[in-house]
């Protein structure tokens, strides 16, 4: 085990890992944003659950935070190493005859999501850390009813927000259609079922983004 | 018959600054190989007194890996499935300017012009890319031991990888991982290879490592540009193994 964390293949399994872990989050939390467009109550149910349960607030949510940031700072550190292994550039290089855009930029898809995940964390996870933690708030409500949909639809209204969270998305969605399998790729999955999960992760890629995209556009034209 | 504009990068030694060189060539046969048309350039250069481009080739039938090039920006040009002395003329046009450099990256130093030193694969090899037989007269048919058709159609196309390096050419990271992983493969898949398998693994990688290439990122231009059609199976067993050695200690 001594030398894995330092090893190519090592820091490639973690990174590969961390992107597993992510990419399931970004699944359940598609799916409470989900429950915003169906019904109402529900959202704030599930929102209130999630924002108050010790379990996710303690245990799974500073697991979530470690991830983010292990998967953007490791990011960062293998294009540097990458960046150094490659010596002179080529004075011409084709590089689209033989891999897609997505798998050679993932540096800057990953960086654009960056730029939104910051944005976003001072939208929403930084207000509701602060009623809950500073303010000692977790009642969840306002005005005698719950909180969650009221904000949301809010934060929905400016044009730029929109505007910002549709670019983000556009990202992410870059970022799944190679990130997808190459995770799967990383731990050393490929095998029969390849074929079918390569499959998987562009519908994953395209209809997760897609759907957030929906949301934000839903709530700003009904509200 | 073409007439050729070439781009040639010229470097006089490892500790020279290199650089681009304009070439023209005439009369070029459409039936030649990409080296015989270099060949045309080095005799129209040596009659006019200059020194000739050092390039890199053997065997020229595809099998020995010794040729490289960076062919108008892809390793061994344009074609697929094929080394560069197996690359011919037929795929450029009349006309055509054709960017010419060595293989790069910081593993595989220039010594001079579009040669470059691969010895860093031969180190890797060295480190583990064997198995231990004694081969003192009483050496077991090798056929006496049953292996599955399956594996030994996976590790014969393993094999197959004749350590040209332009899977590392072509990797935006210079990663080495296809050739290591082919490496590691031809033996992970048969019973020769078993005795020894977890030493292998990790000593290759971290000799892999040592050189300084670059880490893999799946894009999969290594598979796409190998001339032997070795594929990134490859570098998911050789994770697996690596995995399977590190866990077990």
């Amino acid at each position: 085990m001594s030398g894995i964390l330092n090893s190519s293949i090592g820091r490639k399994f973690a990174m590969a890992l961390s992107a597993l872990f992510l990419m399931v989050f970004v699944l359940q939390h598609f799916v409470i944003n989900s429950l915003s467009v169906f019904s109402p109550d529900a959202f704030n149910e599930v929102s209130h659950f999630m924002g108050t349960f010790w379990v996710i607030q303690y245990l799974i949510q500073p697991v979530l935070i470690i991830g983010v940031i292990f998967h953007f700072v490791m990011g960062f550190v293998l294009e540097i190493k990458n960046n150094k292994a490659n010596g002179i550039k080529y004075a011409k290089n084709n590089g689209a005859a033989n891999s897609t855009w997505m798998s050679r930029n993932m540096v800057w898809s990953g960086g654009f999501i960056l730029v939104f995940l910051v944005i976003h964390f001072i939208d929403f996870w930084i207000p509701e850390i602060n009623t809950k933690y500073i303010v000692g708030d977790m009642s969840g409500m306002h005005n005698g009813e719950f909180r969650y949909f009221h904000e949301l639809q809010e934060k929905f209204v400016p044009i730029w927000r929109i505007a910002l969270y549709c670019i983000g998305f556009v990202f992410l969605a870059l970022h799944l259609l190679h990130g997808f399998d190459s995770a799967f790729q990383s731990v050393g999955a490929n095998n029969k079922y390849t074929k079918g999960l390569k499959g998987f992760g562009k519908f994953y890629a395209i209809v997760i983004p897609l759907g957030f995209i929906f949301i934000a556009l839903f709530h700003h034209f009904n509200h | 018959m073409m007439n050729l504009t070439l781009k040639i990068w010229r470097q006089k030694d490892s500790n020279t600054k290199g650089q681009m060189v304009d070439y023209k060539v005439t009369d070029i046969s459409e039936h030649m190989s990409f080296l015989e048309m270099l060949d045309v350039l080095n005799e129209q250069l040596v009659n006019s007194g200059e020194e000739p481009v050092a390039f890199d080739h053997d065997c020229r039938e595809g099998i020995c890996g010794m040729c490289s090039l960076y062919i108008n920006g892809e390793a061994h040009g344009p074609d697929r499935g094929i080394t560069t002395c197996q690359l011919h003329m037929r795929m450029f046009n009349d006309g055509d300017t054709i960017t010419i450099e060595p293989f790069r990256a910081a593993a595989f130093p220039v010594i001079k012009d579009l040669v470059v030193d691969r010895m860093a694969f031969e180190r890797i090899q060295h480190a583990g890319g064997y198995i231990s037989v004694n081969t003192s007269g009483n050496t077991q048919d090798a056929n006496a031991l049953p292996i599955s058709k399956h594996d030994a159609d996976e590790a014969m196309d393993a094999a197959a990888c004749i350590g040209c390096g332009a899977c590392v050419a072509t990797c935006k990271n210079s990663s080495a991982m296809l050739f290591v992983g082919a490496k590691i493969s031809q033996y992970a898949l048969l019973p020769q290879g078993q005795v020894e398998a977890a030493d292998r693994v990790q000593n290759m990688v971290a000799q892999m490592d040592l050189e300084g290439f670059g880490n893999c990122t799946n894009t999969g231009a290594c598979e796409i540009e190998c001339p032997k059609g070795i594929s990134l199976e490859n570098i998911a067993r050789m994770n697996r193994e690596y995995l399977k050695a590190s866990l077990k200690g």
